[in-house]
C-alpha cells in the first residue's frame, strides 16, 4: 500500500490535444506504427504503395478481420474473450446462404439473418457466462465447436454457391464512393457505429464498467447479466455481418472457412491496445490494429516472403506491440 | 443529535452452512449521529451491515426504517429505501472517471433513453462534490487518484443517492493521520445534515474523535451500547473480546545480542528509497514506522530482491550477498513476510501443509523426485501445536482460517525454510485485538530463540510495544533509529514528517 501517495499527478493539462495525446498514447504509438510499417514497405517495394494493393490487398483483406474484432473488442473490455467469432461467422454464412441461396430470399434479408443469428449465438454465450457462471474461455471454446460442427452439418459439407443471387457479390466487392471496395466502406461504418455505441451509450459504459470491475458494477445496482448478454449479442452482431461480407467476396459460403479467424480478431484488439485484463481498449485502436496486420502480412507478401515467415513476423509484433505498451504504462506510473 | 430513529433492527438471526453469523442480533440509529460498531473480526459486523445493504438476505427478524419495516432484498432496493454502503475493499472502477463512477447505474442520458448525456453527467458531479466540499476533478480518472482521494469518491457516490442512512466499513483502514483527520471532517458534515452514520473500524482511538454511541458485537451476538462520552476505550475492548488485555505493555528485557545478522549500506531504488543504511542485530526486533509511502514496504522488497536496486550493499552474518531476487534472499535466510497475506503471502485454496511447505519444497523430496508427504505432515503439525495455529487439521483450507491463523501459517512457512531473519510487513493488519496479542507474543518467542526481526507497522503503539529499537522512514529515506526507552509518539512523529511540510 505504500506506493500510493508518489508520483501520481492529480494536475490535468489544460490543453486538449495534450490530453487526449496523454490518455490515447497507446493509439498514438500504434498509429505511428502502422505509418512506420506502411512506409518501410513501400520503401522496399514501390508496387506495394499502388491503389490496386491498398484496396484490393490490404483494405479487402481487413474487412472480415476487421468487422470481427470490433466486436470482440466489446467482449475483450469486459474482461471476457469470445473465442466463437470465427466458427460463428462460418455458421452465419452457412445459414444465410441455406435461406438466401437455397429459399431465394431477397438480398437485404440475408443480411438480416446474418446479423440476427451473429446475435443469437452471441446471445447464448452471454447467457452461458452469466447465469449458467461458465469462463468466457469456456462457455467460447464450447460454441465455437459447436458452431464448427453445425456449419458442417447444416452445409452437408459442401460450399453454397451464391452466384445465382443478383448482387451479392457487390455487397462487398462493389465501389460505392469511388474506387474504395464496398467491404472496406462497410468496415469503416461499422466502427462508426461501434465507436458511438461504446463511447456514447449506457451499453458502452457498462462494457467498461464490467470490465473494470464486475462485483462494484454489480453492487451498484447494475443489472450485470442483461448487460453481459447484450454485449456479447453485440459481438455476435459485428460477426453475422463479417460472414455476409466473407460470402461476398468469396461467392460462397465455405462450411470449412472460419476457424483461426478468432486468434486474428483478437491479435488486432490487442495490438491496438485494448487489455485483456478488462476495463481498457478502444474502437480506432483496434481499426489500426487490424490494419496493421493487413499492411504486415500484405507487404511480406509483396516482398515474396514466404507464408510460413509472414506467420512468425506477425507473432513477433504482437509481442513488441504488447511489450512496449507494458514499458510504457509502467513509466507512466500506471498500475 | 434528533431522536428521529432512522433504522431499528431487531431480532435479527443469520446462518451460513456451519455458521451462526448472527443471533438475536439488535442496532439502532438516529438521525444526525455517528454510532459506531465494533467487534472482532468473524463477530459479525460484516454479516449484519450486508444485510442491510441488501448483499445477503437475513433469515428471520425485523428491520424497521424510519418506523416503517422495510424488506432489503438487493443493494438496489436499499439504495431506493435510502440505505448506501462504502464497502471495506473500495468498490470503484478504476478506468472510468470520478462522475461515471459516482453515477453508474444512474446515468443520466438523453431523451432516447439509449444515449448518455455525459456533459449533464459532469455537471452533476461537479455539483455534488462541491456540495460536499470535496476537491475532486469528475472527469479524472478514478485509477488515478490516492486510495484516500477514491475514499472521497465512494462518499460522494453514497450521498448521491439521497439517502439516510450511511454505513461505512473501515473507511480508515488505509489512510494516512491527515486523510482521516479529512474524512472526519467529512463525516461531521454528514451528521450536521441530520444524515445517520454506521462506522466500523479497528482503530478503536479513533472511536473518541467520530462517534457518538458505540455498539459491541461478539461472536454474532449483542453485547452492549455505550455513549461514547460514558465510556473508554479499554471498557470497549474489554467487551468485544469477553476479557481483559493489557494494550501498552512493553517488551520484556529481552537479551539482544551485539551481533550484527543483517547490516544494509546505502541502499537506493530508481523510483524511491535514497541512501538507507541500518543494522540488524541477531534476537532483535527492530520496528520500521513512518506514514504510509515512506518507503518501508519498498526498502523491504528491496532487501530481498522483488524490486531492482540502484545503489548500495548487503551484508549477512558479515558476508556480503549479492541478493537478485528472492530465491536468493530465502538462501540466505531472510523472509519476507507481505502486508497483503492474501495476495503475496498464501495459497487460499490450498490446505495448511501445502503452504507451510511452500517455501522449502526441495526439502521435502526425496531422490527419485517423488514428493514426501510424512514429513510435510509432521512439520506442519509441529508448527500448528508451537505457534498455536487453530484449525481442525493440517487438510483444512487456508480461506477457512480467520486472519490471526493465517498469518501464523505464513509465520510457519519461513520457519520450516529455517529463516533466520523475518521481515514482517504490517503483521496485524486486519487481525483482530484477541489474535494481535497472540501474534505479539509469538514475534517476542520468535526474537529469544535467535532470529532477527523487522517489523514494519503503521500503528504507532505497536510499534512502540514491539520494538527494541525504532527505525523511522521518511520520503524514501532513514530519518532516525531510536531505542525503545528514548523512544515515544513525537519523537516518531517528528522524525516520520522530517521532510513534509
Amino acid at each position: 500500500m505504500s506506493d500510493i501517495t508518489k508520483s501520481q499527478t492529480e494536475a490535468i493539462p489544460s490543453n486538449r490535444l495534450m490530453e487526449f495525446v496523454r490518455r490515447e498514447i497507446g493509439q498514438v504509438f500504434a498509429l505511428a506504427g502502422l505509418i512506420a510499417l506502411f512506409a518501410f514497405f513501400s520503401f522496399m517495394q514501390p508496387a506495394f504503395y499502388s491503389w490496386l494493393n491498398i484496396s484490393n490487398g490490404i483494405l479487402m483483406s481487413t474487412a472480415v478481420v476487421g468487422l470481427l474484432a470490433l466486436g470482440i473488442t466489446f467482449v475483450i473490455i469486459t474482461g471476457g474473450i469470445d473465442l466463437s467469432v470465427g466458427t460463428n461467422m462460418t455458421l452465419c454464412a452457412v445459414i444465410v446462404g441455406h435461406y438466401v441461396v437455397g429459399w431465394k430470399l431477397p438480398l437485404w434479408s440475408g443480411l438480416v439473418i446474418g446479423m440476427g443469428f451473429g446475435a443469437f449465438v452471441g446471445a447464448l454465450n452471454g447467457f452461458m457466462i452469466a447465469f449458467l457462471r461458465l469462463p468466457p474461455f469456456i462457455a467460447t471454446l464450447a460454441s465455437m465447436k459447436a458452431c464448427q460442427g453445425l456449419a458442417l452439418v447444416l452445409s452437408h459439407l459442401a460450399p453454397i454457391i451464391f452466384a445465382d443471387v443478383k448482387g451479392w457479390s457487390s455487397i462487398a466487392q462493389g465501389n460505392l464512393i469511388g474506387s474504395i471496395p464496398n467491404g472496406a466502406l462497410i468496415l469503416f461504418f461499422a466502427a462508426i457505429i461501434a465507436s458511438v455505441i461504446l463511447n456514447r451509450t449506457v451499453l458502452g459504459r457498462y462494457t467498461f464498467a464490467l470490465g473494470s470491475n464486475f462485483e462494484a458494477t454489480k453492487l451498484s445496482g447494475v443489472k450485470v447479466n442483461r448487460w453481459l448478454i447484450a454485449i456479447y449479442a453485440l459481438c455476435g452482431v459485428f460477426v453475422g455481418l463479417g460472414a455476409v461480407v466473407l460470402t461476398s467476396r468469396l461467392g460462397a459460403a465455405q462450411p470449412d472457412l472460419g476457424l483461426g479467424y478468432e486468434l486474428q480478431a483478437i491479435a488486432a484488439a490487442i495490438i491496438g491496445g485494448t487489455s485483456l485484463s478488462g476495463g481498457k481498449g478502444s474502437i480506432w485502436g483496434t481499426m489500426i490494429g487490424a490494419l496493421i496486420i493487413s499492411v504486415l502480412t500484405n507487404g511480406l507478401q509483396v516482398l515474396q516472403v514466404q507464408q510460413e515467415w509472414q506467420y512468425v513476423v506477425v507473432g513477433v509484433v504482437i509481442v513488441i506491440a504488447v511489450y512496449t505498451d507494458n514499458i510504457r504504462r509502467r513509466r507512466a506510473g500506471e498500475s | 443529535m434528533s431522536d428521529t430513529q432512522l433504522l431499528l433492527v431487531e431480532g435479527v438471526n443469520k446462518e451460513f452452512p456451519g455458521v451462526k453469523a448472527l443471533i438475536d442480533m439488535k442496532f439502532d440509529l438516529k438521525a444526525g449521529e455517528v454510532h459506531a460498531l465494533i467487534g472482532e473480526n468473524g463477530a459479525g459486523k460484516s454479516t449484519l451491515m450486508k444485510i442491510l445493504s441488501g448483499i445477503y438476505e437475513k433469515d428471520s427478524g425485523t428491520i424497521q426504517y424510519k418506523g416503517k419495516e422495510v424488506v432489503v432484498s438487493n443493494p438496489l432496493e436499499a439504495h431506493h429505501l435510502g440505505i448506501s454502503i462504502i464497502h471495506q475493499e473500495l468498490n470503484l472502477m478504476p478506468h472510468l472517471t470520478v462522475a461515471q463512477n459516482i453515477f453508474i447505474g444512474r446515468e443520466p442520458r438523453r431523451a432516447s433513453k439509449i444515449f448518455l448525456n455525459d456533459i449533464r453527467l459532469n455537471k452533476m458531479a461537479q455539483e455534488l462534490l462541491e456540495e460536499l466540499d470535496l476537491k475532486l476533478n469528475p472527469k479524472q480518472r478514478v485509477g488515478e487518484l490516492t486510495i484516500a482521494r477514491q475514499q472521497m469518491v465512494e462518499i460522494a457516490k453514497a450521498v448521491s443517492y439521497r439517502g439516510e442512512v450511511i454505513i461505512m466499513d473501515e473507511p480508515t483502514s488505509s489512510l494516512t493521520p491527515k486523510e482521516s483527520a479529512a474524512l472526519f471532517k467529512i463525516i461531521k458534515n454528514l451528521k450536521k445534515s441530520g444524515k445517520g452514520v454506521i462506522f466500523i473500524s479497528h482503530r478503536l482511538e479513533e472511536l473518541n474523535q467520530i462517534s457518538d454511541r458505540v455498539t459491541v458485537i461478539r461472536d454474532g451476538e449483542y453485547v452492549s451500547t455505550l455513549n461514547m462520552e460514558e465510556t473508554s476505550i479499554p471498557e470497549i475492548i474489554s467487551l468485544m473480546v469477553g476479557r481483559k488485555i493489557s494494550q501498552d505493555q512493553r517488551p520484556e528485557n529481552r537479551q539482544s545480542h551485539h551481533e550484527v545478522v543483517l547490516k544494509v549500506e546505502g541502499l537506493s531504488t530508481p523510483t524511491l528509497l535514497q541512501d538507507v543504511s541500518f543494522e540488524l542485530r541477531k534476537g532483535e526486533i527492530l520496528g520500521f514506522a513512518g506514514l504510509i509511502g515512506a518507503g518501508r514496504t519498498e526498502l523491504a522488497r528491496a532487501i530481498i530482491g522483488a524490486d531492482p536496486r540502484s545503489a548500495g550493499k548487503i551484508f549477512v552474518d558479515g558476508r556480503e550477498s549479492n541478493i537478485k531476487d528472492p530465491a536468493d534472499s530465502v538462501k540466505v535466510g531472510i523472509g519476507y513476510l507481505s502486508e497483503d497475506r492474501k495476495k503475496f503471502g498464501l495459497m487460499l485454496g490450498q490446505n495448511v501443509t501445502f503452504n507451510v511447505i511452500l517455501a522449502s519444497i526441495p526439502k521435502f523430496i526425496n531422490k527419485i523426485g517423488f514428493f514426501k508427504g510424512k514429513p510435510a505432515k509432521e512439520i506442519t503439525k509441529h508448527y500448528i501445536d508451537t505457534l498455536r495455529i487453530k484449525t481442525p487439521s493440517e487438510r483444512q483450507f487456508i480461506k477457512n482460517l480467520s486472519g490471526g491463523n493465517q498469518q501464523k501459517v505464513v509465520i510457519a512457512k519461513w520457519l520450516t525454510e529455517d529463516c533466520d531473519i523475518l521481515i514482517f510487513d504490517e503483521p496485524t493488519r486486519g487481525i483482530d485485538v484477541g489474535a494481535k496479542d497472540e501474534i505479539y507474543r509469538l514475534l517476542e518467542k520468535l526474537a529469544s530463540e535467535g532470529k532477527s526481526i523487522i517489523m514494519i507497522s503503521s500503528e504507532l503503539p505497536e510499534v512502540l510495544r514491539m520494538s527494541d529499537r525504532i527505525a523511522v522512514m521518511c520520503e524514501g529515506r532513514l530519518t532516525g533509529i531510536v531505542d525503545n526507552k528514548d523512544a515515544s509518539q513525537q519523537v516518531i512523529m517528528e522524525y516520520a514528517t522530517k521532510y513534509r511540510n
